[in-house]
């Protein structure tokens, strides 16, 4: 995992460097500063008359290396920073590519709201715990070493103390870290619960109001809330220990040394210089334990989010361009041949089963069926947004998957049942589809799917800015933009999944005339609840549960398929859907 | 020392970083906090500050020991051939004892913080979530769901802080300071002064990081903000994106802004992050000078200066800068908290849904001679009891379904009406429906029954009696209601169901779910009613969750029924099988029901067409087909194309 998230440091690997070095080079100066302080004492004050020249001239030799240690520290935070903006930087751009190649099964996987966390709140964990680790989980253990060191060189004996004194807290500091960790790793699924349920009472809000359940709800939150007090305060006491074992450790280590160091100054085996140093570095020693048993909690909680991060980025596409791809569509012919899919490898049964269909160029297809019949599962199959299971499917003669995916797509051109609008005006939009078009061809498009009208109504018509989500324009407007956009690649094979569910019956017969006469060359499938849609179409394709109950003219299966004579049943003399009239 | 909870966004972690908020009033907003938590743990908190106070003077005397170990037991004793180090251990031990206290005072202190933080903490979620469940739908509508889930996971989240961190640190640091600054002046006045000369120093410069720091942490905030919305617009219409093989557009788009982001992050993070050796290498420059001006004093003996004293001195400067340097971050922090408890006590001021109603619901018999008594025991007849000042007397009515519109305008707010005029009568057991355009105000209607919103104008009855003088909950109770929306709650399928009605036996649930024809998919479910619903039930299809929600709506065996486009999601075949079952739960019932299909509502007792807030046409499917209005014209939709 780690090895993964590394190699996206790249170009900032040089800063990733230098952060340490920085930090390194920072701690040996403030080292320095108690061993020339020492000086000062020993050469400068503690002899007889003083040595006021000594004394000026480490002084200043203190005040260079303060200096050099701002320097060093300044280098730190500069580096540092590039370091882990740069590293966030590149783990975003490296998740999007790979969410740019993902098929549509990918993207099912991780629902766009994961995607989206991943993506922010992650990768700033990420960046900050990054930050830490460069600058500081570096600092801490050299500083406890360095200390550790010039204490062993100035006085061994003295120096014992500190180490038994550094084993005893670390074993301790450990101790308390991994109990306090274990009633974490409990404590935060909890709040997550009661997160959970806040979220759910401010979206739920009206049904719990009409059930009258606020004093229900009061009650199963108060609950709620009450686990996490126990909880935490569980988890907390195990940390309230940290600072009060700390402070004993130093200051039993303090006393020792001072009584100790007291003698061995009195029989001259240490000058008083030393014992202030040998203090100084004491507190230098045990902070540094303090802080690295910190961070060791702050990283392991970082660690989800770098393996949420990471799975992002290991995800393979299963979708890819073949190699020598066709680059060309023949016609708009379809073809399945004995096709099964399903979304899952593993699922017992596959949601469409053994599916033989022929769709000659130019034909008009109407397809219908319950929900979970599997028609929009039938028609993302041809522009290859899965890829089947089982048996092959042909596009104008070939099998999709030999062909160059964006020709394939350019020409088969699909309108989702979740239609999504962008940010920016509708000729911006529009151009989703061809990106060269004039704003005549715009237009062409836009009175094909009886968009213009109300586009022209509009203040500033086609410069009309829409808002993120398409939410200044209304369902069955939104319906129709997605349709002209589709339009706009002039495809060989147009889609439209459920694509006018929100189009008034009126206009929705125009569209499909406009269709007739305008593009008659091309091969149209649609999908819809209304029969009204589809009864004038060539061929009518009846789903259920994943096959094709029957197929034919509305006469044959107003016949002869009882599925079909259900609905239309059901509709008859006018299903009539209250929605939005014309330009609403 | 505790790691923080989970916190969304960026305002999570390091308090003292980005722009500190404006806040009016932050003095008042500060005595509110304090009130509260006085009110629950005032003793509790004050035996916190007498701890830190203890701790405080422990570390001063012991660093004071210094000076006295230097200058009193070791330079006298130096070149003795007996040295007598009695006194010494005496002196050791007396500070033992002080450093005894104080760390006995910060256990004490952290213990005694916790049980305060932990406590406060739940007691204000429970008090911002009651509060909450009372508020008016309108305070949902007009404020984004994010903002209020905001307030429990950031804002609650940075009063914690402002309760265990920053108040007691910013005692701790100014009683530091103050203590450290006495003992200073007792050990040398000049060097005391130098010390303080490059504190001020120190802190000027501090401030000029802090200002160019919080210019590029705010660009940070614009450019993250900006990403964050293509992340969510782009990975929204990702499929979009894939269908029109518009990869490389978005990816151009997502890496400028990516760019963006990461210059001003650098710049702003390298600002924040100088804070640190600016801070800490300032502090060992004053370390240094002072050494150095301790030295010179030390020789010359002019201020009487010793060397033992110049030792503890120095440890003193140390202790001096840092809670100098920490006052204005967590200055910063307080401020920052108390923008969030600003918001908390927001949402506590607002104001709660008004019940001023005094018509309750109770249980009653009939008896035989056709009054009403009310009964301790569920009876399955209800009554109002409908108390009368004036007479001092209380009536029964028997609870039927009966309601009435009377000149009804009604507004979102006061400027603009949206629904005009409503009359409207339904009788006991009668089925009415509301068809009409989105946004014709069906939905709308249906709330004002049940009073989510109050009316500007007119009077809404039921059972003859006004819905504003009977109590919210019993009007709410004697109304099931089937949303748009389907919501879930996590838990069992079986819970979810019993929502409607909570002391219901298994086998109520069973049959309330075969009349919503839900028993099939549930027993298909992997552990049938007791499967685990998560994330308002994401497991299930669209259609499934409404099919729940009917049989919960059935369930609660309420006498008036509201069913607000209950069906919208389930296709019409399936639509078809359940119709048995709900022709069964409309029976007795009176229901009003929302469709835009109008295969839906063909055998009502009476159809309100409605569009642009004003009923246009009424009457039952034949007298509006025959009506030829706008019925007629969108019953028979396909006759227009022609």
């Amino acid at each position: 995992m780690l090895k993964t998230l590394l190699s996206h440091v790249k170009e900032y690997r040089k800063a990733s460097l230098i952060t340490p070095l920085c930090m390194i080079l920072e701690v040996a100066c403030e080292m320095v500063i108690p061993l020339l302080m020492a000086s000062i004492v020993d050469k400068g004050i503690n002899v007889e008359g003083g040595n006021m020249p000594h004394i000026l001239l480490t002084g200043a030799a203190m005040i260079g290396v303060a200096l050099l240690g701002l320097l060093f520290g300044l280098g730190g935070a500069k580096y540092g920073a590039k370091a882990s903006t740069g590293f966030a930087r590149n783990l975003r751009k490296a998740m999007y590519e790979n969410i740019q190649t993902f098929s549509f099964s990918n993207i099912d996987k991780f629902s766009t709201s994961g995607l989206i966390t991943r993506l922010t709140t992650d990768v700033t964990n990420i960046q900050n715990a990054y930050q830490m680790i460069l600058r500081m989980c570096m600092r801490c253990p050299i500083s406890l070493i360095c200390a550790m060191v010039l204490s062993f060189t100035i006085n061994a004996k003295l120096a014992s103390i500190y180490l038994a004194a550094t084993v005893f807290l670390g074993c301790i500091l450990f101790l308390i870290v991994f109990i306090a960790m274990k009633y974490f790793s409990q404590a935060f699924p909890k709040y997550d619960e009661l997160n959970e349920s806040v979220q759910e009472n401010v979206s739920a809000i009206r049904v719990v109001k009409a059930y009258v359940r606020e004093d229900y709800e009061n009650k199963k939150f108060k609950k709620a809330s009450g686990n996490i007090y126990k909880i935490f305060k569980k988890a907390e006491s195990v940390v309230a220990w940290n600072n009060p074992v700390m402070t004993l450790t130093v200051n039993c280590t303090l006393l020792l040394v001072s009584w100790f160091g007291a003698h061995m100054v009195v029989t001259n085996e240490l000058s008083t210089g030393q014992l202030m140093s040998l203090l100084s570095y004491c507190m230098n020693i045990l902070m540094s334990m303090m802080m690295l048993s910190m961070f060791f909690v702050m990283i392991s909680m970082s660690l989800a989010s770098m393996k949420r991060v990471v799975e992002v980025l290991d995800e393979k596409a299963d979708i890819t361009n073949p190699e020598n791809p066709v680059t060309e569509v023949a016609d708009g012919s379809i073809r399945f041949d004995h096709v099964s899919f399903a979304y899952n490898k593993d699922a017992d049964r596959p949601v469409l089963r053994d599916i033989n269909l022929e769709i000659k160029p130019g034909e008009t297809i109407g397809i219908l069926g319950g929900t979970g019949s599997a028609k929009s599962s039938l028609v993302n199959l041809i522009s290859r947004l899965y890829d089947v299971t089982d048996g092959a499917l042909y596009v104008g003669g070939v099998d999709v998957r030999e062909y160059d995916i964006e020709t394939l797509r350019n020409q088969v051109s699909v309108v989702l049942q979740n239609n999504v609008l962008f940010s920016g005006s509708i000729l911006d939009n529009l151009r989703w589809g061809n990106k060269n078009a004039t704003e005549e061809e715009c237009r062409r498009a836009c009175e094909l799917a009886c968009a213009d009208e109300f586009i022209q109504k509009m203040p500033e018509g086609y410069q009309t800015h829409i808002e993120q989500g398409g939410t200044n324009v209304s369902g069955g407007q939104k319906q129709r933009l997605c349709i002209a956009r589709a339009l706009m690649k002039q495809p060989k094979i147009l889609i439209l999944d459920d694509s006018t569910s929100a189009v008034d019956t009126a206009t929705d017969a125009k569209i499909r005339k406009a269709f007739r006469e305008a593009i008659p060359g091309t091969t149209k499938l649609i999908i819809a609840q209304r029969v009204s849609s589809l009864m004038h179409s060539d061929r009518i394709i009846v789903m259920e549960n994943g096959v094709i109950d029957g197929i034919g003219t509305h006469e044959e299966l107003l016949a002869k398929n009882e599925i079909y004579r259900d609905v239309y049943e059901s509709q008859q003399s006018g299903s009539g859907d209250f929605d939005e009239k014309g330009g609403m | 020392m505790a790691p923080q909870p989970r916190m969304a966004g960026p305002r999570g972690g390091h308090g003292m970083r980005g722009p500190r908020p404006k806040i009016e009033n932050p003095g008042k907003i500060f005595k509110r906090v304090m009130a509260l938590l006085f009110r629950q743990y005032g003793i509790q908190y004050v035996i916190v500050f007498v701890c830190i106070l203890l701790n405080v003077y422990a570390s001063l005397q012991g660093t004071m020991f210094t000076k006295t170990l230097i200058d009193s037991f070791i330079l006298p004793l130096i070149g003795h051939e007996n040295p007598d180090f009695q006194p010494l251990l005496q002196a050791i031990l007396r500070v033992a004892i002080f450093y005894g206290i104080g760390i006995l005072a910060s256990f004490t202190q952290q213990r005694v913080m916790i049980y305060v933080t932990q406590g406060f903490m739940r007691n204000m979620r429970d008090m911002v979530f009651s509060k909450m469940e009372s508020l008016p739908i309108k305070y949902f509508d007009t404020h984004a769901h994010g903002d209020i889930m905001s307030i429990y996971t950031n804002d609650i989240e940075t009063l914690r802080q402002l309760v265990s961190q920053s108040i007691p640190q910013m005692f701790n640091s100014i009683f530091t300071v103050i203590g450290v600054l006495v003992c200073m002046v007792t050990l040398d006045i000049p060097l005391t002064f130098l010390s303080l000369l490059m504190v001020g120093l120190m802190m000027l410069i501090t401030k000029k990081a802090a200002g160019l720091s919080s210019k590029f942490f705010i660009s940070q905030q614009k450019n993250l903000g900006a990403l964050n919305g293509n992340i969510e617009e782009t990975m929204t219409g990702q499929k979009i994106v894939k269908v029109f093989c518009h990869e490389q557009e978005s990816l151009d788009e997502f890496n400028r802004l990516n760019d963006e982001l990461m210059d001003s992050a650098y710049h702003a993070n390298m600002y924040a992050g100088a804070m640190g050796p600016i801070n800490g290498q300032l502090g060992n420059l004053s370390y240094v000078v002072c050494a150095i001006a301790g030295g010179v004093l030390a020789i010359t003996g002019v201020t009487g200066l010793t060397l033992g004293g110049l030792a503890s001195f120095l440890t003193f400067n140390k202790s001096f800068n840092m809670p100098i340097s920490q006052v204005s971050q967590q200055f910063n922090s307080i401020i920052m908290a108390l923008a969030g408890a600003d918001r908390v006590f927001k949402l506590m001021d607002e104001k709660p849904e008004v019940d001023d109603g005094y018509v309750e619901l109770v249980n009653a018999i009939e008896k035989p001679d056709g009054t009403i008594a009310e009964s301790d025991v569920r009876t399955g007849v209800w009554a109002w009891k409908h108390y009368h000042r004036e007479s001092d007397t209380t009536t029964y009515k028997k609870l039927e379904g009966e309601v009435t519109f009377d000149h009804v305008d009604f507004g979102y707010s006061d400027e603009k009406i949206i629904l005009h005029d409503v009359d409207l009568y339904a009788k006991p057991g009668q089925k009415i429906a509301f068809v009409g355009a989105t946004g014709a105000g069906k939905t709308t209607i249906t709330n004002l029954i049940n009073r989510f919103y109050d009316i500007q104008d007119g009077k809404i009855r039921f059972d003859g009696i006004n819905v504003n003088k009977i109590k919210k909950a019993d009007l709410r109770r004697s109304l099931g209601i089937v949303l748009q929306d389907t919501h879930l709650f996590t838990g069992t399928v079986m819970e979810n169901i019993r929502y409607g009605k909570l002391d219901a036996t298994d086998e109520e649930v069973y049959q309330a779910a075969r009349l919503a024809n839900a028993d099939g998919f549930i027993t298909r479910l992997p552990e049938g009613y007791h499967t685990m619903l998560h994330g308002d039930g994401a497991n299930l299809s669209q259609g499934q969750r409404q099919l729940l929600a009917i049989a919960r709506a059935a369930i609660a065996d309420p006498p008036a029924l509201i069913l607000d486009e209950a069906t919208s999601s389930i296709d019409t075949r399936t639509e078809k099988l359940i119709q048995k079952g709900m022709d069964a739960l409309m029976a007795g019932r009176t229901t009003f029901v929302i469709a835009h299909r109008l295969s839906t509502v063909k055998n009502s007792d009476c159809i309100m067409v409605l569009e642009q807030g004003r009923i246009i046409e009424r009457g039952t499917h034949d007298q509006l087909l025959e009506e030829k209005g706008k019925y007629y014209q969108l019953y028979t939709g396909n006759a227009v194309t022609q």
